[in-house]
Order: C-alpha cells, then structure tokens, then sequence
C-alpha cells in the first residue's frame, strides 16, 4: 500500500456493521457541528466482533495470533489494574491507567519490530509489554525510587516522559539518525489529543516532514486531556491536521486491535521505504481516571462512559474468538490464569524495589566528574555519617 | 602562526572534531549556505555535507528535541542558537530533558550534545540579542556551562565541549567574535581542561573575576590600575558549572580583595554565587567585601543606552575603588 492513496480512501466512513450503538462521540452538543459528527474510522473488527476487510488494510490473522492478541490485552489490562490497586493501597505515590486503550496501544506495538525504537508518554505500558520492557520497570517511577529506570536502548523502548509532547522531537531526531545510519528501521512517537496543542508535537510534525523521517506519529485520542475535552484542543479532526504538513494521516479505530495493527504496519512500513511520516488518529476512550489523582465524575457523564463501554476492546477480539471458533474455555482459563501470575509477580515485584540510598540523588548527573556534585555528595555524605551510633 | 579572530577559530574547532568522528553533526537555522548569522560555521557544510551540517526548520524547542534524539542515537550534536533571547523557546527540551536524561536513565545513556549560544551585548542590536541567560542553566543540574573570551579558547573548549559526554551550554561572547589572537592552528595546545579556571593576568592586591566578553574588559581595568599603582589579578573562570572556585579562592587568598564581573544582571547572578562561596573560604584573608559589577534588575535596555547598562572599565575600576575603600 501507500499511505497517500490509503488517506484518500480512508475517509470513506466504514460502517459498523451490527453495531447499533451510536457513534462513538455521543457528545453531539459540544461538539463543532458538521467537523466531527461521524467519525470516520479504519476498521477491521466491529463492536460486535465481526470481521470485516479494508481495501487499504489487509490483514491475515491466524489463529494462533487472534489468540496471541487477545492474551496481550487481557495481561496488560491485569499489570494495569495491578498497577491502580498498588497506588490505592499506598504502595506507589501515582498511576496513570492505561484502561480502554490496550487494543490501540497492543495493536501498534505489535506492529513494531525489535530494531524500531518506540517514544511512549507515561500509559504506554502496553507497547513496553510488546517491546518486552519487564512491567517492574514501569513502577519504579510511580514508587518514587527512580526517574525513569531503564536503559532505553535495551529494548528501544525510550524512558516514560511526563511533559506533554516532549518526545514526540526526540523521535524524530532519533528518525532522523537512522537516517543518517542508511537504517532501514523506524520509529514511534506516541502522544495524546492534549498533546497535539503542544508547540513541540508540531514542530516534531514539522521536522518529520521537512526531513521525510521514518517516523510514524501515533495519537491516541482518549477524547480527554485530564478535565479537558477534544474540542479544546482543535476543531477539525486530529488525523486531518497531517495533510496541512504534507504527509498522511488516518484515523482507525482504536479499540479495534486488529485495525490498529494493520493500520501501523502499513504506517511503518511507509516510514520505511523512505515515504516520510505518517500521523495515526487511534479514536479510542480512557476509562479510567486520567492518574490516579483525578476524578472524572466531575466532568463527563456515566451516559458517555457507558457508551464507551460496549466497545471494549478485549469483549471485541472476545467475540471474534467466538464467532470464529478460535478459543475454547479453557484457553480464556488459562490466560487468566497467567494474568494473575503475572499480578502477583509484579505486585512482589513492586514491594522489592529497594529505596535507593540517599547518595544516590548524585549518581549519574554527569558522565564526568562535576565539581559541584563532587562537594555536594561529600557534604551529604559526612552529615549523614554524623547520625551513625547516635540511635537508642 | 597567524592572525584568527574568535569566530575563526571556533569554526576551525568545529571543522577538527567534525574531522575527527563522523558522528559530530551540527544543526542550527542558517548554519548551512549562510554559515550562520555570524559566520561561524562557514564553509562547513560545503565540506561535511547537508546531512553533517543541518539547517533546520525555524524552531529552537525542534532543534534541541531532535538533538536529543539523534544523541540517543549515537549521534554527537552541536546546536546553534542564533542569539542568546532565542534560547527561551528550547528552555523546556534543555532544561526538562537534555539535562536529566543520563541521571533517568540511571546512567546508562550518554548525552553529548552542545549547544552553543552566541551572547552578551555590545554589539548594538535590537532586544533579544544581547542577553546573558548563562545562570539560568547553571542553575540546572545535568547540564555543564562555559564561556569562552578568545581564540585559543573557541578552538579548544569547543572540541572539548563536543567531546564530553555530557550537555554543554556553549557560550560565545559576540562582540569579541572580531577580536583576533596570534595562532598556530592545530599545533596550539588548549589553555587548561575545560572546567578549570585560568588567570589570564597576574596581580597581587585584588581579583577580578570573569567569563565570556568583560575578561577583555578586566584586562583593560587592570592595565588602566597598574598605571595607578594597584597590581589587579585577572581570572577567566571559563566554566560557569562547574564553577572552578578551587582557582578564585586560591587566588583571593593572595590578593585578600574579590571583584566578580559579569553582564548578567547582578540580582542572584554568578557573582552572589562567588561572592558566598568566597566569604565562606577565604573569609579571615579578606580585606574588604567581594564585590560585584553586572547589568541592572531591568530588561536588556535599547541599545542606545546599553553602555550604560553594560560593565565597562569604568564601572570596573570604580568597583576595585570601592574594594579598596574598606
């Protein structure tokens, strides 16, 4: 395919057939009238798991990937769930959720090869499953023990990154260095709808383009910027902003895994065969809190949630699975199974992580010796000594 | 040996490291045909290409993002700011991420990226030209801060700089980009290890302390003093942070007097900074106060005025006046 004629055909709205819910944004009055009232979207598995073909998208899923998928989802929902319950009960300081949104980011992540090097913000705990980053990892920064705590190139999963669109230009700039390396690789950048206000997020779409990057731009819009909704941070649709920066850009539905697979492969491979970036609208729905801070009953309704609800992604590839006699009760047995394995490892595994000793604040702020830290650590570290045998 | 001027010199620093690994790239608006606004990578690109010697979009968070970026991939960037006000619009990726990505990463990812900033006034320009943000970096842990004052340095820092593994603010004094020194490219040899300080003139009854464009002015003062009988010590600390106050202790402690000299506004400027460390070390071998000369707590002032607002030789010697006063 080429994402050029893939944009053309992809605004083509594709019905969801045997859904008879309302369309997704169910926000109608909000919204701007006539810009975003259908939402067009990519997609290759209904609401009510039927599948269905995209010209543009063709996917082959055996059997033994549906079942692979649904796994995916279904374990990063459980490191997430096990992730909130670890923050309620005091063991981590903050969560951010990634609830709703496993099908958009299993999805793209499992589009990924080993050598494309992803960019996440702080939910993207679904891709570092895909990339194979260990879920432990990912809560030494909710416990306070560390700022990031991973080496990036290991898995070239890129540190979690807290200011709103910051890393949408390292991705580029990482892009670009593949570049320069004749790389046939790509790369990631993920962001929110909020994030697509940032300064930064466009001047990374602005770089991609003048560059002709292999970088693929993937917004996961939640349709909520913590209280904030889509309609204050743009009028017309997220995915069509691409075009006015002169590279593609498509909408697909983001609780659909499968589409979302098909869609960043195509993405991917565009990047790499030197076409330049591609933007991913992934119409999705956070279903929890925004972090574990907030509390989104005081500013969206139960109605809309609702709404979202019946589109979950993993009762979507459910129903798939079942329609298609591809699993049986025994293996839905058995990745749940493995889910609470994996709960309990990780809740061990969070309880473990060692504070890290007060000196450590000096450790790898420079890669050469700094004087200031030099006499900084030395101070602490003999003010400390003087509360030795002082106990009892 | 011959003649280079500052700004010489430092693209003859930039052209050797280029030489020497394939992975220094420079990026920067205008660097490329137009070899900067102020000329310093001329001929660059010519010779490294346009995929060694980028121009880039104009967007300075860009510039700084996309570094980091290539510098996670291996890559060894040198930005160009083109002024010193223009920096602000990076602050965020200098501040928020270059600067922490090694400590986050638990140390496992190197940062070499330099950033080097044309600053300091003088040169009559509009505003936004003529600023000297050079503490609020040094205020940033992560990132290393230095200025250079004249040729030999430019040529040497900057390969230093570019070598180190961690982020370096690169400060370039810009009305001293003309000032020429006697060189004899490459076979110089640097002036001392990036991060130390150096005296540039000795003396014996007080210390003028400075970086970047007034080092010039403090020679000045000093020479103009000597005719008075006084013997003014003169050092150029060259690195902001880390800030070598091993040198101006060591140095205080033999003239017993400290003037710091600086164009940033005087207001929690480097000179609080060494004038706080300096009363702490030296404090029984001090004859009077450390004092301090700088800019105003006032925006850069137009430029017709800014020679009020910039230190001059005769801000300098009314300060050692004062100094001596005591």
């Amino acid at each position: 395919m080429t994402g050029r004629r893939a944009v053309e055909k992809s605004t083509t709205p594709t019905p969801a057939s045997g859904s008879t819910k309302r369309a997704p944004q169910g926000r109608g009055t909000r919204r701007t009238p006539g810009l975003d009232d259908e939402p067009e979207l990519i997609q290759l598995l209904t609401p009510a798991g039927e599948r269905i073909d995209h010209p543009d998208y063709p996917l082959e899923v055996t059997p033994q990937e549906a079942r692979s998928l649904y796994r995916d989802l279904v374990l990063v929902r459980r490191v997430d769930a096990e992730g909130t319950a670890l923050q309620r009960q005091g063991e981590l300081g903050l969560w951010a959720s990634l609830l709703g949104q496993e099908a958009a980011q299993i999805g793209s992540g499992r589009a990924l090869r080993p050598d494309d090097f992803a960019f996440p913000t702080y939910r993207e705990h679904g891709v570092a499953w895909c990339k194979g980053v260990p879920p432990v990892n990912l809560l030494g920064m909710f416990r306070g023990v560390n700022n990031g705590g991973w080496d990036p190139n290991e898995n070239n999963f890129n540190l979690y990154t807290i200011v709103i669109g910051s890393q949408a230009l390292h991705a580029v700039g990482y892009a670009m260095g593949i570049q320069r390396d004749g790389a046939d690789s790509a790369v990631i950048a993920y962001f929110g709808d909020g994030a697509s206000s940032q300064g930064d997020v466009l001047e990374s779409f602005v770089f991609g383009a003048s560059y002709n990057a292999p970088v693929v731009f993937f917004c996961q819009n939640n349709q909520w910027a913590i209280s904030e909704p889509v309609e204050r941070q743009f009028r017309v649709p997220l995915y069509k902003r691409a075009a006015g920066f002169g590279f593609p850009g498509v909408r697909v539905d983001g609780n659909d895994v499968l589409a979302c697979l098909a869609v960043t492969r195509a993405a991917l491979a565009h990047a790499r065969s030197g076409q330049g970036p591609m933007l991913i609208e992934a119409y999705t729905y956070r279903m929890g809190a925004h972090t574990t801070s907030d509390d989104p009953t005081k500013y969206r309704s139960d109605e809309e949630v609702e709404s979202w609800r019946e589109k979950d992604p993993i009762q979507r590839l459910r129903a798939y699975l079942d329609k298609q006699d591809l699993a049986d009760a025994e293996f839905y047995a058995e990745v749940d199974r493995e889910a609470d394995e994996l709960a309990a490892q990780i809740r061990a595994a969070c309880l473990a992580l060692p504070d890290p000793s007060p000196t450590s604040m000096f450790d790898h702020v420079y890669a050469d010796a700094h004087a200031q830290i030099t006499e900084e650590r030395a101070f602490l570290a003999d003010y400390l000594a003087g509360f030795d045998g002082q106990e009892g | 040996m011959a003649q280079v001027t500052l700004a010489k010199a430092i693209n003859a620093g930039l052209r050797r490291a280029m030489e020497q690994d394939p992975k220094v790239l420079l990026m920067g608006e205008d660097i490329g045909k137009l070899g900067g606004v102020f000329r310093v990578t001329e001929g660059l690109q010519k010779d490294f290409g346009p995929d060694r010697v980028i121009d880039t979009p104009l967007a300075e968070s860009g510039i700084i993002g996309t570094a980091l970026g290539l510098a996670l991939r291996g890559y060894r960037p040198v930005c160009e700011i083109q002024f010193d006000g223009f920096v602000f619009p990076a602050f965020d990726q200098i501040t928020t991420q270059v600067a922490k990505f090694r400590a986050r990463s638990l140390g496992t990812v190197r940062m070499p990226m330099v950033i080097r900033i044309p600053f300091g006034g003088g040169i009559g320009a509009v505003e936004h030209h003529s600023e000297s943000p050079e503490t609020l970096f040094a205020h940033t842990a992560g990132l290393r801060v230095m200025a250079c004052s004249n040729p030999l340095d430019g040529y040497w820092m900057i390969q230093q700089a570019i070598a180190s593994d961690d982020p370096v603010i690169f400060f370039e004094p810009k009305r001293r980009y003309w000032e020429k020194a006697e060189l004899d490219l490459p076979a110089t040899e640097p002036a001392a290890p990036f991060d130390r300080a150096r005296i540039v003139r000795p003396g014996t009854d007080l210390t003028l302390a400075a970086h970047g464009p007034m080092v010039r002015t403090c020679l000045d003062a000093a020479k103009a003093a000597e005719a008075e009988g006084r013997s003014l010590e003169v050092v150029d600390l060259r690195s902001i942070s880390p800030l070598d106050t091993d040198a101006v202790a060591e140095s205080v402690g033999r003239t017993g007097r400290l003037v710091v000299v600086h164009e940033a506004p005087v207001f929690l400027g480097l000179g609080a900074e060494l004038a706080a460390k300096i009363t702490e070390r030296c404090f029984y071998r001090l004859e009077s106060p450390v004092l301090r000369v700088g800019g105003f707590h006032t925006p850069y002032p137009p430029s017709r005025i800014e020679e009020v607002y910039l230190p001059d030789l005769d801000r300098v010697l009314e300060a050692v006046d004062r100094a001596f006063a005591f």
